[in-house]
């Protein structure tokens, strides 16, 4: 089964703080109102302009197992390749903050205002970086009308182009899903358009599910080791 | 020469309008147009890159001042145009081909023209062909690669080993979050920038013929 999400652009608003910590600000920093001003332009050019849409679809973990192998690409050992057989559900989502952001941002930058550019930019990345979490709520409030959530189930999303799922992955996802129909396409190069979208897979399961020692051979070039704020929030 | 102090000062504090302002005021006193580039303009973005890079200032920062800095090129272009002042070089920059992260790209650019460069940017998933050809069209003397994902990093090499089967005389810079100074040199690629402030410094030095 597949199905389709809109969310109003104000739900999908990440958070102002989050915004800046993102652009290496530390936390309690005193903001000259030049900045405010140029962070709240941006939130509001978002406000106006982001069209948050998802679709998601579950999948068996044998088709998965399949769609996973993608083009044969992946390392050699990957943490979904333990993860997925201990999850309840999975589910395949494709979500966006839409086009019309990004022709802004080109726009902005066109025209000669980088920082108003710049700073849009990281508002929309932060905000399509939110809704694989978002579509993730969704699956749960989705479970738990239907009466089929566990105690204790908890989300996350994984995607393609992290921890080993070589992002030529997407090519048998975006047959699975189908998500043209939100807007999304795949490009030659594997990339979505438009720019902020994000993919993957959604594994439904109790926290233990979502646990892996972080040791495999991609980890020591890996920057941001964001597995651990990961297994942390699902605990 | 003290309106060129208050040009740096107030471009440091991201004041955009007193930046428009003192330039108009410049070039209506007659200040050459270089000038108030080079010790204006160049000059306070000059402090604010090392602000960066000693962690006394943040992005957001950087940014105000780059606005400020337009403020103030506005002004100054058609003069620039018109007295033929060069700038310091042309450096074409984009994502390499596969990658759409451009935040670290844009910044890289906003920072290079900051101290003077004229960028032409490629924007992302940029083929080989594209970033060679702009570099031969533009006669830049520095191609950017910028790079954010590990599947797309070996299109860096690419790019290096068209350049030089080109016998194009532009060197290399790469950057980007999973690259490194051995990797560039693995690579082959003329210099490694970690950071934006480090890469205006690294094409510095490749453009001087460093
Ligand atoms: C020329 O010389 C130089 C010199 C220095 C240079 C340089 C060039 N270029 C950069 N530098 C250097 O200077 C800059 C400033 O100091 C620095 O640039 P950076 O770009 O590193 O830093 C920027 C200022 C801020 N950093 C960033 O902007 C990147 C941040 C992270 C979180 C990130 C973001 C924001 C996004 N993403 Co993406 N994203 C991630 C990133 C994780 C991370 N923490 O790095 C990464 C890069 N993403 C990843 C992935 C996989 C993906 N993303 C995707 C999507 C997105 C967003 C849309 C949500 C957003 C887009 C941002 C954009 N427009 O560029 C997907 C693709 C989307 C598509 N359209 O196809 C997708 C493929 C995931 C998916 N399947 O949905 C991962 C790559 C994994 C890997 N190692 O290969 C990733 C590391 C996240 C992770 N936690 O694993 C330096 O590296």
């Amino acid at each position: 089964m597949k199905w389709t999400v809109e969310w109003t652009a104000a739900a999908s608003t990440p958070d102002w703080n989050q915004v800046l910590r993102s652009q290496g600000l530390p936390e309690g920093e005193a903001l000259p109102t030049r900045l405010v001003g140029l962070v709240d332009a941006a939130f509001e050019r978002y406000l106006a302009l982001a069209e948050p849409r998802a679709i998601l679809g579950f999948v068996e973990p044998d088709v998965f197992a399949g769609i996973y192998r993608g083009e044969g690409l992946n390392s050699h050992e990957t943490p979904l390749e333990s993860i997925v057989p201990r999850a309840s559900r999975l589910a395949l989502f494709v979500a966006t903050v839409g086009q019309r952001l990004s022709a802004e941002i080109g726009d902005l930058f066109a025209r000669h205002q980088p920082a108003a550019g710049y700073m849009l930019d990281a508002v929309a990345s932060e905000a399509a970086d939110g809704l694989a979490y978002a579509a993730g709520r969704e699956l749960l409030a989705r479970l738990q009308d239907a009466g089929e959530l566990a105690n204790g189930a908890r989300v996350l999303p994984y995607s393609p182009g992290y921890c080993g799922w070589h992002v030529s992955g997407q090519r048998k996802l975006f047959a699975f899903l189908g998500p043209e129909t939100i807007g999304v396409t795949l490009n030659q190069s594997c990339l979505m358009q438009p720019l902020k979208s994000v993919s993957g897979v959604l594994v439904v399961g109790d926290s233990a599910t979502h646990r892996v020692h972080p040791t495999y051979s991609f980890c020591d070039h890996c920057g941001t080791k964001q597995c651990r704020e990961r297994m942390a929030s699902v605990k | 020469m003290d309106l060129l102090k208050s040009i740096a000062e107030s471009l440091e504090h991201g004041d955009d309008e007193r930046v428009h302002a003192l330039v108009t005021e410049a070039v209506a006193a007659g200040l050459p147009a270089g000038d108030v580039l080079n010790q204006g303009l160049i000059a306070g973005m000059g402090v604010v890159g090392e602000q960066f890079r000693l962690r006394e200032i943040f992005l957001p920062d950087v940014l105000l001042a780059a606005r400020a800095m337009y403020a103030g090129l506005d002004v100054l272009k058609p003069l620039l145009a018109r007295d033929g002042v060069p700038t310091a070089g042309t450096v074409v920059i984009g994502s390499v081909q596969g990658d759409l992260h451009d935040i670290g790209k844009n910044l890289v650019g906003i920072m290079l023209k900051g101290a003077g460069f004229e960028v032409v940017d490629l924007g992302n998933d940029v083929a080989p062909e594209r970033f060679v050809d702009a570099a031969a069209r533009s006669g830049a003397a520095v191609i950017g690669l910028s790079a954010l994902l590990t599947t797309t990093m070996s299109v860096m090499k690419d790019v290096v080993d068209l350049v030089k089967a080109r016998g194009l005389k532009a060197r290399v810079i790469v950057g980007g979050a999973p690259v490194s100074e051995a990797f560039a040199k693995d690579i082959g690629a003329d210099a490694y920038g970690f950071d934006a402030a480090n890469a205006v410094d690294r094409v510095k030095a490749l453009a001087a013929g460093a």
